[in-house]
């Protein structure tokens, strides 16, 4: 069991995640303060709720790459519409749509038109980042409702409300992926996607329905951002999808679909996020934080490649010693 | 001649694949001036040997002698440098570039400035067009040329590299009477300008006008190298089957029921036209044709892959939705595709989940998948037919060709189909599955399935079909019985010579 353990990428996360978080009790002042746990893991939300999406989308072997955009384009449509008067009730769920539509275009143009969602994604990115400019300009809506900015970091015991709203989602999204017939086409059309079609698996139908969960979650991250810093701005969550990415390829999703795990992503996202937390207290330097955060991308997407050759190495040999064995019997 | 070396040779050549040995201690011996036939049934290791000597594979064992010299070919570079050349069965051409362009891509002739020298190309192509014996316009863009005009620019690129070695893998598959008596032609004159020609064909006939030598595969083994003079046709077949063929070919007897599948002029533009057949319950129909007939076309058609411009089909009666997959499955009609890697097997994923693969309803309790109810599914169909795997959680790229199609077949027949379509079911799987696969196609059409069959290899299809349907050039032109199909009927339709 331990060496399955080790022998599963998951495995390897979750080992270096305790690893760290026992390193960062013992020797970082402050780490293992209950209020550290709950910016901790409040920090984390917005590339949580993006990563679980985003692990569908990848294991689907697509990407999105707007959802940070997304994201900024939602918050300018809740300022937008908070400082046209809207009530806050009527302007949340306008936002999810917005995020919605902004998938469902991705999805449209990789499903309809055939383009490599690469492309379309980084083409959105650049176009719902400066949809939010044109919809807000440089202002920052601050005057947002107190009982939402204060929901948004109340916490329970040491965790916060918005980690169980991760949480429950993860679940949803993980049965989705592990456990349905939806999500073995998933993995079946990411492996293989001509295959899955001759098996009659809507492999259009389920790509589009994925962008446009991802717009969709995205909006709902920037949901819980707006009213978490009680500002709502056009630049909100800039260069978060790279982080998003880094967690989905760190947590064992194979960047050419067909492979991956939803509870090794969210450990990911932890691992990412213990580690930028704990070497803030340590007091050092954001570009030095960067450093590593790219790092651990590299080595992500390096190590499962590494693991394969190796493994290909061990069995060629195992099978010509079988071999020797069998033509000396 | 006699005592000069040949000028390749391979000497106890093996190649293997994961488990899959392709090749076993091959020997092979290529003269000046001689064509030379390489026979074997699909999947006996032709292809393998082809890529062996093109330098697209390299040898686990065993040497390949240039001159009687050893070499090593690294990559197709290498082997073209030695001055051998593959014309394949379809050419790959850059479309918009003329053919004098085609032959002299990488190689332009320069001017002293350093520029293509045109004229200069242009006539060097002329030249070996003369030699060739063959009038082709060097201007015109490979666009729009017949696969047999193809062939011809390839045969001239390969002697504007003065290629002493030149391989033709199954060059006539695709070509009609007169296509085919044009190369062969061209590869006399070659012959006599020295060239060693391998000529890799499964026709009898051909090898027999052609080749002053044969080597036969059998199951990537080398059976014989024997001197066309010294053998009778008969021969040639029984070194290349190496067995009874009425074993490996179990038909049962079958009542043909009612109509299953009803194929109504269905066209689609440029690909198929007015192709109507009818399929029974308990019959299997065989489509033959050669390659590029249109018949994996007309066959993803049906299954709702491609759309169709015109026509219909329908299945016990029901109209098909187009282009649905989906649609067609619910109508009760399967398809074992051609391309068992890209189209029939999620390669990455395991056998249990790519048996599940179309039909996960099935395997659903509630909203959920049981993974019990998916493995049980995959068990029981393993059984049957009789797969063999180590564990079923095993990615289903670890198994052999032949294991592979059970997979295929699994998934589809755990979904109890009315109507199975198999694309060529046995193509590069070993003999005794294939004979398993025979088996269980004829079980099938005992039970009341109908089976439409597409196949490329003619004892197949005599010896499973109840009736031969035969397209060419994308039109249905002839329908056999079983009484009455033969080889020469069938191939005389496939090859548009019946044809009014």
């Amino acid at each position: 069991m331990p060496r399955d353990l080790v022998r599963r990428w998951e495995g390897l996360i979750l080992l270096l995640l305790v690893a760290v978080v026992l390193w960062a009790s013992v020797s970082v002042d402050g780490f293992a303060n209950p209020s550290n746990v709950s910016f901790l893991l409040l920090d984390t939300t917005e590339i949580a709720l993006m990563a679980l999406t985003m692990t569908l989308v990848v294991v689907a072997a697509e990407i999105d790459l707007s959802v940070a955009s997304t994201l900024g384009l939602s918050c300018a449509v809740l300022g937008w519409l908070w400082n046209a008067g809207l009530p806050i009730e009527a302007i949340m769920p306008v936002c999810l749509l917005a995020g919605a539509l902004c998938g469902a275009l991705n999805g449209l143009l990789v499903t309809r038109l055939g383009l490599p969602s690469l492309a379309v994604t980084i083409g959105t990115f650049a176009l719902y980042r400066g949809l939010a400019y044109v919809i807000l300009g440089d202002q920052a809506v601050a005057d947002l409702p107190p009982a939402y900015t204060a929901l948004a970091t109340q916490t329970l015991g040491p965790i916060p409300l918005v980690t169980i709203l991760v949480a429950v989602l993860a679940v949803v999204a993980g049965t989705v992926l592990h456990a349905t017939g939806v999500g073995r086409s998933i993995f079946a059309l990411g492996a293989g996607e001509e295959a899955a079609y001759f098996s009659g698996v809507r492999v259009k139908r389920i790509k589009f329905w994925l962008f446009v969960a991802s717009g969709a979650c995205a909006a709902l991250a920037s949901l819980v951002y707006t009213f978490r810093y009680a500002s709502a701005r056009a630049d909100n969550g800039v260069g978060l999808e790279l982080a998003v990415v880094a967690a989905v390829l760190l947590g064992g999703v194979s960047i050419f679909g067909g492979r991956g795990t939803l509870p090794g992503v969210l450990m990911a996202v932890l691992l990412l996020g213990v580690v930028r937390n704990a070497l803030i207290l340590a007091d050092v330097a954001n570009e030095v934080l960067n450093f590593v955060t790219g790092l651990l991308l590299v080595a992500s997407v390096l190590a499962p490649n590494l693991g394969a050759v190796w493994r290909r190495r061990s069995s060629l040999h195992k099978a010509s010693l079988h071999k020797e064995g069998k033509s000396v019997s | 001649m006699v005592d000069k070396p040949p000028v390749l040779a391979l000497r106890s050549v093996s190649k293997s694949f994961g488990a899959v040995q392709a090749l076993r201690e091959v020997s092979l011996e290529l003269y000046a001036g001689e064509a030379h036939a390489l026979a074997g049934e699909n999947g006996a290791g032709k292809s393998t040997l082809v890529k062996t000597l093109s330098g697209l594979y390299r040898p686990d064992a065993g040497r390949i002698l240039l001159d009687g010299e050893p070499v090593e070919f690294h990559g197709t570079a290498g082997a073209q440098r030695a001055g051998v050349a593959v014309i394949y069965q379809e050419p790959t051409l850059f479309p918009d570039l003329s053919v004098t362009e085609n032959i002299f891509m990488g190689r332009q002739p320069r001017t002293r400035l350093g520029r293509i020298d045109r004229p200069a190309m242009r006539a060097r192509a002329v030249e070996l067009f003369g030699r060739l014996g063959v009038p082709l316009d060097p201007d015109q863009p490979a666009r729009g040329l017949s696969i047999a005009d193809q062939q011809l620019v390839e045969i001239a690129k390969a002697l504007s590299r003065s290629a002493r070695v030149l391989i033709m893998d199954e060059p006539t598959a695709a070509l009609s009477g007169n296509e085919v008596a044009r190369l062969f032609r061209v590869v006399k004159a070659l012959r006599e300008q020295g060239c060693a020609v391998l000529f890799v064909s499964h026709r009898l006939e051909e090898i027999f006008e052609l080749c002053r030598r044969v080597t036969t595969l059998r199951d990537g083994a080398f059976v014989a190298s024997d001197l066309i003079a010294d053998l009778t046709p008969d021969d040639l077949v029984r070194r290349m089957v190496g067995r009874e063929l009425e074993a490996l070919f179990p038909k049962l007897e079958a009542v043909p029921g009612e109509v299953a599948l009803t194929v109504h002029r269905l066209t689609r533009e440029g690909v198929f036209t007015d192709v109507s057949f009818e399929v029974r319950k308990g019959e299997i129909v065989a489509l033959a044709g050669l390659v590029g007939a249109g018949r994996s076309e007309v066959a993803r058609a049906i299954f709702g892959i491609d759309r169709w411009d015109a026509g219909r089909v329908e299945v016990a009666g029901r109209r098909l939705r187009q282009a649905s997959p989906s649609a067609a499955m619910a109508a009760g009609l399967a398809l074992v595709p051609e391309d068992r890697r890209q189209q029939g097997l999620v390669m990455d994923l395991s056998i249990e989940r790519n048996i599940a693969l179309a039909g996960l309803s099935a395997v659903r309790r509630g909203a959920l998948i049981s993974r019990a109810a998916e493995r049980d599914r995959a068990r029981d169909w393993a059984l049957r037919l009789q797969l063999k795997f180590s564990r079923l959680s095993d990615a289903v790229g670890v198994l052999s060709g032949g294991n592979q199609q059970k997979v295929v077949l699994a998934k589809w027949l755990a979904r109890k189909p009315s109507v199975i379509i198999v694309d060529e079911p046995t193509r590069g799987i070993d003999v005794g599955t294939k004979a398993e696969v025979h088996r269980l196609l004829s079980e099938l059409a005992a039970e009341g399935i109908a089976v439409l069959m597409i196949s490329s290899e003619l004892p197949e299809v005599l010896g499973m079909a109840d009736r031969v349907l035969v397209m060419h050039e994308g039109r249905l032109v002839a329908e056999i019985p079983r009484a009455e199909a033969t080889e020469e009927s069938v191939m005389a339709a496939a090859t548009g010579r019946n044809a009014a």
